[in-house]
């Protein structure tokens, strides 16, 4: 289903997202912030980009912008072959619905859904019916076949994490942002996590972009991103953990 | 801590202000009502001390029992001859003497009235003006036949010097020419009276008092005083007058109107005090969130040391200054609201008589203290939940407060609340012997019991009752209707007392339509039962009596078959005052009575000069059978003994007979001026145009008398009841704005509280118009809920009140119904406007990055 309602916009086949010089500014004058000095960024379909840096750097902002969450004091942003920085609000959620999935640090479930209703939640809004099957399978792939019924306030936080990125996948958006997901979790289901996020890339073809700072990252990204100070310092493929734990601590995270 | 307190506040600005709303209405209702009931009061007395400036002493008839209020019967006049007699006495240096009564000022065939001020009209005495009532101010004094009128009213119907005018009293009409116009007092205007002064043997004429006088005015000598004066009257006086000095009877006149200001007051002042408690809902439920909301900084406050104490003052300390803030707001509102009466019953031509704002210093203290105090014991309840907030909330995300102490006892505590108030509300309503007092506070002490029980008990059940009538918004609203319904679920203890609040505008005003329609429905199943058919005549007011002559033109009308008067008033009986009722041997064929102990309509025909009925439960009350003696005295003295020759028992509704009823002819012995309060006719075919051209014809000498068939009789003696109930209405809607407002407060509060959710709605999909639409349902789920326990709640209350109230029976006012609940429909819709608004209006990031 998702696929179809897609029809309308072209995808280039492997750029799912294109932005070329973003700069964010933050205030004006002498207080002014340049969260972001200018970067260009391609993400391929079925590609997991995870993005790392120190506090501060603009991780979070680029993850914003590249979203339509925000919009870029200069540059362009396309998703799905569309330029999302000048779409009014009602044309970027349409796209939010269609194109994009969120987790966040915070789980943010609804306290008063269930596990399954929460999954279904974008399906929901958009007054779509969820593929039982595709369902099925995606509740099976984040190991909550039976947990459909338990509310959030039942769950652990690795569950709701879970449920948030089944929340995430279930639209079958053609992108996937996700920032710090285990950011709340403790050591071992940050593990599970991410490999949940790698399966999902692996099983669907998820195209993903995460936001992180576990060195771990690196045994399941594709390609690796190091932001400081705005712009992008450094980009690793197929990097080990010791790699990623050397630019770490040259960038001093 | 007092500091933090106040700190939070101005952080909380909006919150503050929404909350403090519900106090300001509140107050300012009270302000404006002793506001407005006190200027009137300030003007009146101002008027009746200026009408008796130049007199000393009074003379005025006496009833020879005190009269009920209902203002049907008035003291006996007494014989013109103890004025020259007054003017005599040593120390009398001049003497007036006068009549008065209702006037009607007929122009082009209709009575000149604004709204339902009086019509009164005066004999004045042209060479001793400082003796009268009236101050001429334009023309000169009347003559034989000539009239003065109030300048209001000629200005208002564009009268000049030397028209001519139709005047009604206690006979036909008379035309008379208009010499001049006059104050009353200093006042230009007496609240839309209309006010008419003549000389003596003209007004005598009129009021049909030929050598009678009401009252005579006397001025004392240089160097008497009046009570002096008022001495060396009373030597002189024959019965059934009395004399008082002019200060005094300034006062005793002023009486009435002040005693019914006085009841207009606490009128008021109820309606006032509904809305205040309306008002306290809101601000703990308000209260009540916010403390939800800052369990973070509360916990934070408590590891920093902060006491329980500390903690529960410093929301004591916020209510204290929302209360005081909100007060003297209410008062500055309430001085608009007293302005803004005036106009508004100068609008509709009832102009009252207004001398300048009056604000006492009582009024400013009671609003104050009152608004202070509820404010303040709205906070307790959220005070003492804030110190249940433990200090380890500070490091944890969305912890929950725990359950008090006494959390268990609350259903069975909240139920036994509502069962108390519904003891005491019965205990009023049937126990014996209470008074009007006691009836009305345990009645009233009652309600309130049952408001906060089940607003208490409410929470329980508000999941439930919330999921039935989300049923349609989760059914239709798609993904924002099913997520409106869940958030009204999601915490019922909040939509609960949200609810609650417009629970009880609701219930009241639902009470109200109960209680008319069964007045309504009885009194209309009376008149058909008791009235076959046919004309009725009354006042165009359908309240003052008319003529008695106007009934006997009407009887001379061709075609009438029958005709019944009835006339009414006090009467001393076996030791107690009641109204009774005169009726002439017509009523037979006009009324359907219920004759017990083998009567028939014979009665009437058999009243006679000695012949009584009566109703079943005087009889029963007094032990009375076929052939029991009564003495009936009129408030002139005159007696009258006559024998019960029948006992009827009149439907729900009532009949237009008092407790004992004679002949009208026994009547006209024992009472002065005897008017008629009802004619019935009943002509030859039925209800016809023609029979009504005929009647209107013959009635045309009195234009205050108005031809009615049956439904139009009862149409319009209903219709002063319809006016109550406006005024009702209106007073009460009133409180469900206060209501508005306490939903608008908490969906304001609730979308502070999920702005989180609201932005990853947002992100994943929701657009600004689903947003929208989930609030506003929710908006409506929460009010419906209020609607339907308060129409419930009210129709229960009203069934209560008909079960013992002997005039009313249970009616289901539907249609009012339907339209009580689509109102609550239009109040949540209304109240979800802003924040709905606001809620869509969420920037994205911001909301996701929110705490
Ligand atoms: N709304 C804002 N107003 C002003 N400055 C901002 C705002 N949001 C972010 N910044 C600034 O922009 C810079 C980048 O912030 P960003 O949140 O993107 O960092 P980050 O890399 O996500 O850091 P972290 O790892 O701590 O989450 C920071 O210097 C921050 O102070
Ligand atoms: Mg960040």
């Amino acid at each position: 289903m998702g696929e179809q309602s897609k029809g309308d916009l072209a995808v280039p086949a492997n750029a799912a997202v294109e932005a070329r010089g973003l700069v964010r500014r933050y205030g004006e004058g002498e207080t002014a912030v340049e969260a972001l000095r200018g970067v260009d960024l391609d993400v391929r379909s079925g590609e997991l980009v995870a993005v790392m840096g120190p506090s501060g750097s603009g991780k979070s902002t680029l993850m914003h912008l590249l979203a339509g969450l925000d919009k870029p004091t200069a540059g362009t942003v396309q998703i799905a072959g569309t330029e999302i920085t000048n779409l009014d609000d009602s044309k970027l959620t349409r796209l939010r619905r269609e194109h994009i999935g969120f987790v966040f640090q915070f789980f943010n479930l609804l306290p008063m859904l269930d596990a399954e209703e929460n999954v279904i939640l974008p399906l929901s809004i958009a007054g779509e019916k969820p593929d039982k099957a595709w369902l099925d399978s995606l509740l099976g792939q984040m190991g909550l076949t039976d947990r459909r019924r338990h509310r959030p306030s039942e769950l652990s936080g690795g569950q709701q994490q879970r449920v948030a990125i089944a929340r995430s996948l279930v639209t079958r958006p053609t992108i996937l942002f996700a920032d710090e997901p285990t950011g709340n979790l403790d050591s071992k289901t940050s593990g599970e996590i991410l490999e949940l996020m790698r399966a999902s890339v692996d099983a669907y073809g998820q195209t993903t972009v995460m936001v992180t700072h576990e060195a771990r990252a690196a045994a399941i990204a594709d390609r690796i991103l190091f932001l400081e100070d705005g712009s992008i310092v450094k980009e690793l493929r197929g990097a080990s953990q010791q790699d990623v734990l050397a630019v770490m601590n040259s960038l001093g995270t | 801590m007092i500091r933090v307190a106040l700190r939070g506040m101005l952080r909380r600005k909006l919150r503050t202000v929404l909350t403090a709303i519900a106090i300001v209405l509140g107050v300012a209702l009270i302000t404006g009502t002793y506001v407005l009931t006190d200027s009137i009061k300030g003007a009146f007395g101002g008027i009746f001390t200026q009408v008796y400036r130049g007199t000393d002493a009074t003379v005025t008839g006496k009833s020879a029992f005190s009269l009920s209020n209902n203002g049907t019967t008035t003291a006996p006049p007494f014989g013109q001859s103890l004025l020259p007699k007054i003017r005599n006495l040593p120390d009398v240096a001049d003497a007036v003497g006068g009549v008065g009564g209702n006037a009607h000022l007929i122009l082009d065939g209709k009575v000149v009235h604004f709204g339902g001020a009086p019509n009164l009209g005066f004999s004045v005495d042209p060479k001793r003006p400082a003796l009268n009532s009236l101050a001429l101010v334009e023309g000169n004094w009347p003559g034989t036949n000539q009239i003065v009128i109030d300048q209001a009213t000629g200005n208002k119907k564009d009268l000049k010097v030397g028209q001519t005018i139709g005047v009604q009293a206690n006979g036909p009409t008379l035309q008379m020419r208009i010499s001049g116009f006059v104050h009353f007092g200093g006042a230009s205007s007496l609240g839309g009276a209309t006010l008419s002064g003549f000389n003596l043997p003209t007004a005598q004429r009129l009021f049909q008092r030929i050598g009678k006088l009401d009252q005579i005015r006397a001025k004392a000598k240089p160097g008497v005083t009046p009570a002096k004066l008022a001495d060396e009257i009373r030597t002189i006086l024959p019965p059934h007058t009395q004399v008082r000095t002019g200060q005094a009877q300034a006062k005793s006149d002023a009486k009435d109107t002040e005693s019914f200001l006085n009841f207009l007051q606490d009128f008021l002042l109820a309606f006032g005090g509904i809305a205040l408690f309306v008002g306290s809902f809101v601000i703990a439920n308000s209260l009540s969130i916010t403390i939800t909301q800052r369990t973070r900084e509360l916990a934070t406050l408590r590891t920093l040391g902060a006491s329980r104490r500390q903690v529960r003052r410093s929301i004591v300390i916020e209510g204290f200054a929302i209360g005081t803030l909100a007060s003297i707001l209410g008062i500055a509102v309430g001085l608009g609201l007293g302005v803004g009466l005036f106009k508004l019953f100068d609008l509709v031509g009832f102009t009252l008589p207004n001398n300048g704002l009056v604000l006492h210093q009582r009024t400013v203290i009671v609003a104050l203290v009152v608004g202070i105090l509820v404010t303040v014991i709205a906070s307790l309840r959220p005070a003492f939940r804030a110190t249940r907030v433990p200090p380890i909330a500070a490091a944890r995300e969305g912890s929950e407060l725990p359950p008090g102490r006494f959390a268990k006892y609350r259903p069975i505590g909240s139920a036994l609340l509502t069962a108390l108030g519904f003891a005491l509300v019965i205990y009023g309503l049937f126990a014996h012997g209470l008074g009007t007092k006691g009836v009305l506070l345990s009645m009233g002490v009652g309600t309130l019991l049952i408001f906060i029980g089940v607003s208490l008990l409410a929470a329980r059940f508000a999941r439930p009752l919330a999921w039935v009538l989300g049923a349609p918004a989760s059914r239709f609203g798609g993904a924002a209707g099913a997520l409106a319904r869940d958030n009204a679920r999601r915490n019922p203890q909040r939509t609960a007392s949200t609810a609650s609040a417009l629970m009880i505008g609701l219930a009241l005003v639902t009470l109200v339509a109960v209680i008319a329609a069964g007045i309504t429905k009885s009194f209309r199943g009376a008149v058909n039962d008791l009235w076959v058919s046919g004309y009725a005549i009354t006042a165009q007011n359908n309240f003052d009596p008319i003529p008695i002559a106007a009934g006997n033109a009407a009887a001379r009308t061709p075609g009438v078959q029958a005709i019944a008067n009835v006339r009414g008033g006090d009467a001393e009986i076996l030791n107690g005052v009641h109204q009774a009722t005169a009726v002439g041997p017509g009523g037979a064929q006009i009324f359907n009575m219920t004759w017990l102990d083998g009567g028939n309509s014979t009665v009437f025909t058999r009243l006679g000069a000695h012949g009584a009925f009566t109703d079943k439960s005087f009889a029963k009350s007094h032990n009375l059978t076929i052939g029991s003696p009564l003495t009936l005295t009129a408030p002139t003295g005159k007696s009258i003994d006559v024998k019960v020759i029948g006992i009827f028992d009149p439907p729900t509704g009532g009949s237009p007979f008092g407790v004992v009823t004679i002949s009208d002819k026994a009547w006209d012995k024992i009472y002065d001026t005897p008017q008629n309060l009802f004619s019935f006719v009943r002509m030859k075919g039925g209800e016809t145009d023609a029979d009504r051209a005929a009647l209107e014809r013959q009635l045309k000498a009195f234009p205050n008398a108005k031809v009615q068939t049956k439904k139009e009789f009862i149409d319009n003696q209903i219709s002063g009841l319809n006016a109550i109930l406006n005024v009702l209405f209106v007073l009460l809607a009133l409180s469900v704005i206060v209501s508005l407002f306490g939903i608008v407060n908490t969906l304001i509060l609730t979308v502070f509280e999920r702005t989180r959710e609201l932005g990853m709605l947002r992100a994943i999909g929701m657009t600004r118009r689903q947003v929208r639409r989930m609030i506003r349902a929710e908006s409506v789920i929460t009010a419906l809920m209020g609607g339907v326990i308060g129409i419930a709640l009210g129709l229960v209350l009203g069934g209560l009140l008909a079960a013992r109230i002997d005039f009313i029976v249970f009616a289901l006012p539907w249609k009012q119904v339907i339209f009580f609940a689509i109102a609550a429909v239009v109040v949540g819709v209304v109240a979800a406007i802003f924040p709905a608004r606001r809620a869509a209006k969420l920037n994205v990031l911001e909301a996701l990055q929110y705490e």
